[in-house]
């Protein structure tokens, strides 16, 4: 019965399309725009004619441009691109998992996906695209297939990357993130199990005082930061000359630091300010690994962290992997801590794409900081391609239980 | 678990929550009492100019940094009470605004903090019902497609909320600024010139327009997951009592959804008081500016290269009172489960 009174009338259903169609257009507009405009010269990309923008005509006269052979292999390429992870990612992830680690798995697979993916784009397509050109070139009915079509440059990606070290910039944002996510992860991790399984009052109090943490503007936090790292070889110098810690820190620095600019000074940062959504999401996730389960390693005379190591660890990675996705945007978006605390040489992608905004004398300087803009947003689309299901999980977990 | 053990697990957690985030509170709470300047002192300089006979000396006294040994401008740090806040709030401007001869709100708003409160105030408000809104339809029309399109679909989805908010803000400004495709398209549509970021209401329903694009994905993902578990009995026996789709959705689904609802309208008014992105995004501190940003403006260093860190810790201060108010009545509730659940 269900089936045929759950059925929708056509109207409701044309209505239903119409609105996931838009829905569609309008979340991608925007990024697809975008990556339109970064390929195209200023007098194309910044046209008040659309027509002009999509198809690049002065663009493909000045600096050639992709034919219609070539856009057919970027599609059908990047069409297999998408299916690759979604279809074989969770299998070539287990294939991987070195030493039974499902997150070894995940993190092989990624990373060889991601160099496989840039490779792809930044080589073996474009190497493919030439040679169907001169293939098809002196073919009597099919040559116009592979003169240029679309107007096509990437040299203002080649001015950000390369003229403006905009790699230095990736390199920083690297690190700090992945700093912050192994170290939020290792410290939350434990947290959130001891939360999981704990009953008293003060787990309770532990948990809200983190919602609190959770709800604060970071400006307030950051407030707090800045004059310290920027003074702090004054405020540390006690430490360094008090002859019963001096020892200690001098085998760390010679001289107390000054942590503002200093990368590691920022992920602690960074990782303190994530810790509340981590222990909580860690702890939901925990909560739905029964008991019963390192009960049983208790019995069986195991220690509390010998039935963690043991026990626990081995289930526990899709929760590890999902926080762990959270903690990498939180890490890799961030603008305001980084923009205050970081200096000119260890500065990020996001806040050095200022630099580029702020220059604007030129009609390239533009469309370069449109490229940066893409080339911070590249990333994050491939991570929602490899880990779309665990983005969802994660999400979905953090609403059911917290 | 024994106390210890749950101390062990726990201790680096919660070291990192007291010496990064429990302890920059107390100190910024402090700081908004405290200013730090730079110590002055008068010099009298002379001048000498050459001249004919006699070289032509003035004299002027110059106010100059006091140098320690080392060279560095000697600072000193004194007690100044609530003068950051008077600074921030300025009381007298407020008293004169709505006295007898004053201009009321629209001179109140030429005041920064009070500028910044009305527009972060009037965001998170008026978002809140269009994100949940968005999100509940998409998730709907989602939950009505064929299974086989979802991926693609959810996929499609996600993007505008895991897209870096500054760089989210940046790609919907170059679509209006200037000669922007959308610009364009409006100008054809209204047949009249329109700059979208000469004027603050313009700015302001970009940014609206963004936020909710950036957020309603979020709102999606979590309703979409709700409708998985609607009961199907349930639902069932309201077709089998005569119960049309609409009076289905108002009276069956909605009321399955209420506790997801009463969880993304928390979690979006906490993020959305924290707006900030949008103010870089847009570019907009001349005309819009949000109660972050103003932190954060004081804490830039300016053109001498020094920040405003007791006017930063004030309004620090202040924005925390809004997310305390916004958590009270959370907080409270959570208690009474939990008294209830021991």
């Amino acid at each position: 019965m269900t089936s045929r009174t759950l059925r929708m009338p056509f109207g409701l259903k044309l209505l239903v399309a119409v609105f996931v169609v838009t829905w569609s257009i309008v979340a991608l507009f925007p990024l697809f725009w975008i990556t339109v405009m970064s390929v195209r010269l200023p007098v194309d990309g910044l046209s008040s004619n659309p027509l002009d923008v999509l198809m690049g005509p002065r663009t493909r006269a000045l600096s050639g441009g992709l034919s219609l052979a070539g856009l057919a292999v970027w599609i059908v390429a990047l069409v297999a691109l998408y299916r690759l992870p979604v279809r074989h990612g969770e299998a070539a992830a287990a294939r991987l998992a070195v030493g039974g680690r499902p997150f070894a798995g995940w993190m092989l697979a990624g990373a060889g996906y991601g160099i496989g993916l840039a490779a792809a784009v930044g080589w073996l397509i474009p190497a493919a695209v030439g040679l169907v050109d001169r293939v098809l070139a002196p073919v009597p009915l099919l040559g116009w297939l592979a003169t240029p079509a679309i107007g096509m440059t990437l040299e203002h990606y080649r001015a950000v990357w390369v003229q403006h070290e905009f790699y230095r910039n990736f390199l920083n944002s690297m690190l700090i993130t992945a700093g912050v996510v192994t170290i939020s992860l290792s410290v939350g991790t434990l947290a959130g199990y001891a939360l999981a399984r704990a009953r008293s009052n003060l787990a309770f109090w532990l948990l809200i005082a983190a919602l609190v943490f959770r709800a604060l503007p970071h400006s307030v936090l950051v407030t707090g930061y800045v004059p310290a790292f920027v003074n702090s070889a004054d405020l540390l110098a006690p430490l360094w000359a008090n002859p019963l810690t001096g020892w200690f820190f001098q085998l760390f620095a010679a001289r107390p630091p000054t942590l503002y600019g200093m990368p590691w000074a920022t992920i602690i940062v960074l990782v303190s300010i994530n810790q509340p959504f981590t222990i909580w999401m860690m702890r939901s996730f925990f909560q739905n690994i029964p008991s019963e389960l390192d009960e049983a390693a208790r019995v069986d005379g195991c220690s509390h962290f010998g039935a963690f190591v043991r026990v626990i660890m081995p289930v526990m990675w899709p929760g590890v992997i999902t926080t762990g996705l959270f903690s990498f945007l939180l890490a890799y978006n961030d603008y305001l801590v980084t923009a205050l605390l970081l200096d000119a040489q260890s500065q990020t992608m996001v806040p050095a794409i200022t630099q580029f905004l702020n220059r604007d004398t030129r009609a390239s300087d533009q469309i370069e900081a449109i490229a940066a803009a893409v080339s911070i947003t590249a990333p994050l689309f491939l991570l929602v391609l490899v880990f779309q299901k665990q983005i969802v999980s994660g999400l979905t977990q953090g609403a059911v239980k917290g | 678990m024994k106390p210890r053990t749950f101390a062990l697990f726990v201790a680096p957690s919660v070291a990192l929550m007291l010496v990064f985030i429990a302890l920059p509170l107390v100190f910024v709470f402090v700081q908004s009492f405290y200013r730090t300047e730079t110590l002055y002192e008068q010099v009298k300089v002379q001048n000498c100019v050459p001249g004919f006979l006699a070289p032509t000396c003035t004299e002027e006294i110059r106010s100059r940094p006091v140098l320690d040994a080392g060279g560095r401008a000697v600072t000193e740090t004194r007690f100044v009470g609530l003068d950051s806040y008077r600074g921030l709030l300025e009381p007298a401007a407020v008293a004169e605004a709505f006295s007898a001869g004053g201009r009321g709100i629209a001179s109140l708003l030429q005041i920064d903090f009070y500028r910044a409160l009305r527009f972060t105030v009037w965001f998170t408000l008026v978002t809140l019902p269009l994100v949940l809104g968005l999100g509940l339809l998409v998730a709907l029309a989602l939950n009505a497609v064929t299974k086989r399109l979802r991926g693609p679909l959810i996929f499609v989805s996600l993007l505008p909320f895991i897209v870096t908010p500054v760089i989210g803000a940046l790609s919907v400004r170059w679509l209006f600024i200037g000669d922007g495709v959308l610009t364009v398209a409006l100008e054809g549509l209204l047949r009249r010139d329109i700059s979208m970021f000469a004027q603050g209401w313009t700015i302001e329903l970009l940014m609206l327009l963004y936020r909710v694009w950036h957020n309603a994905p979020f709102a999606f993902v979590i309703f979409y997951a709700g409708l998985q578990t609607v009961d199907q009995d349930t639902l069932e026996s309201s077709i089998v009592d005569g119960a049309s789709r609409l009076e289905r959705l108002r009276y069956v689904v909605i009321p399955h959804l209420t506790p997801l609802i009463v969880f993304v309208a928390l979690i979006h008014l906490m993020d959305c008081y924290r707006v900030f992105e949008e103010v870089i995004g847009f570019s907009s501190q001349a005309h819009v500016i949000s109660l972050q940003w103003l932190t954060f403006n004081y804490l830039t260093p300016d053109e001498t290269g020094n920040r405003a860190i007791s006017r930063a810790a004030a309004s620090s201060m202040l924005t925390m009172v809004g997310i305390v108010i916004l958590l009270v009545p959370l907080l409270m509730r959570t208690w009474r489960d939990h008294r209830v659940a021991r």
